[in-house]
């Protein structure tokens, strides 16, 4: 990440000072702080909201039902948290959350399943497995109705705009299910080196 | 099939939250005091947040302001014509992982100037609708418990981009 960081930084300012864009790129570090503190500020209360109606949801026993539907993928998939039920169920909610395109919902879950994996992770500052396997999950983007985009299909005239539901399912399917092959894949070499 | 996808989008909401409540009150959970006992951590969570996002979301407004990603589009244009895929809608490909109100942003664009007709809009539509902005969530998920190596996360998540990219194209190829 910091080679990352210091590549994207270094690259704006060779390219924004080639095409004279550089008062920009200046001008980018101002907006985009700005626009960070407003996503986070934006967050507050829905992240609040929900927060509350999870822990109601965990203290009834709802959030381990539904950890125990999905045990039997979730026992592959999250091997090194399998015993925490809270985090397995926080995951599971978030999922269907995400699947739903319920994404303010599902970031505030997701939130909480990582303060769950970061409990029993042994390197607090580094990645564990089962973070690596949940964001996997999480950056593939699983999206059963993509409603922004077909509001704005809708907004330019288009007469059928469900017909891209389909394609959508499809193409989100395909790389969710390779971003998960791709995290196991990642995490044999990992243990491997 | 529209209405009853808006139907079925405007309750689920709803319904969960109110699953939630009545299934507390059954089992004689004290749901008020819960509920803001969980929402305390609201401001917290979100604050912590901040310096994660301002890293990313810095870097990532002056690469763009740069017109490096313009720059790269200009590059893979050849590529672009052998495979049938129409230039407009390059910029999102490269946008998506990055920021996602700029992918909508260009998806909009292509979508007001090329018409609901063009290929290029349905492809596009379908290339911002399965995709999620990966850097952003990793900011997000890492910063909330103050991960600072990302191990193979990042190159996960480009990886699955890049997969689901070439799966538009095709998908789109058959059933559009």
């Amino acid at each position: 990440m910091n080679y990352i960081f210091y590549c994207l930084i270094l690259l704006s300012i060779i390219f924004g000072a080639v095409t004279g864009k550089l008062s920009d790129v200046v001008n980018a570090i101002l907006s985009g702080a700005e626009l960070s503190v407003k996503v986070a500020f934006s967050l507050i209360g829905i992240m609040a909201f929900w927060l509350g109606i999870m822990k109601i949801a965990q203290e009834c026993g709802l959030v381990k039902i539904l950890a125990k539907i999905l045990m039997p993928i979730t026992k592959v998939l999250f091997r090194d948290i399998k015993s925490n039920n809270d985090a397995i169920g926080d995951i599971a909610m978030n999922f269907t959350a995400n699947a739903l395109g319920l994404s303010n919902a599902a970031t505030p879950i997701g939130i909480k399943a990582m303060q769950e994996m970061q409990e029993v992770n042994k390197d607090k500052s580094s990645a564990s497995d089962a973070m690596c396997m949940f964001l996997a999950m999480n950056t593939a983007g699983f999206q059963i109705v993509p409603a922004t985009v077909i509001a704005v299909l809708v907004s330019v005239g288009y007469k059928n705009p469900t017909d891209i539901i389909l394609p959508v399912l499809v193409v989100t399917s395909i790389a969710f299910v390779s971003a998960i092959i791709v995290a196991l894949i990642f995490k044999k070499l990992w243990r491997a080196q | 099939m529209v209405s009853f996808i808006n139907l079925v989008s405007l309750w689920i909401l709803p319904l969960i939250i109110l699953t939630i409540l009545t299934v507390g009150l059954i089992k004689k959970v004290p749901v008020y005091e819960v509920f803001t006992d969980g929402a305390k951590d609201g401001f917290k969570v979100s604050i912590n947040i901040i310096p994660y996002l301002v890293a990313i979301i810095v870097s990532i407004s002056m690469l763009r302001a740069s017109g490096f990603i313009e720059y790269i589009g200009t590059l893979f244009s050849g590529i672009f014509e052998y495979f049938k895929v129409p230039v407009e809608v390059l910029p999102i490909m490269i946008v998506r992982s990055l920021s996602g109100s700029a992918a909508l942003g260009v998806f909009s664009d292509i979508a007001h100037n090329l018409g609901p007709d063009s290929y290029a809009t349905k492809l596009a539509a379908v290339m911002v609708g399965s995709s999620e902005t990966t850097f952003y969530v990793l900011a997000v998920y890492f910063g909330s418990v103050g991960i600072k190596k990302f191990r193979y996360a990042l190159a996960t998540g480009i990886i699955a981009d890049i997969i689901g990219i070439v799966a538009a194209i095709f998908v789109c190829r058959i059933l559009v």
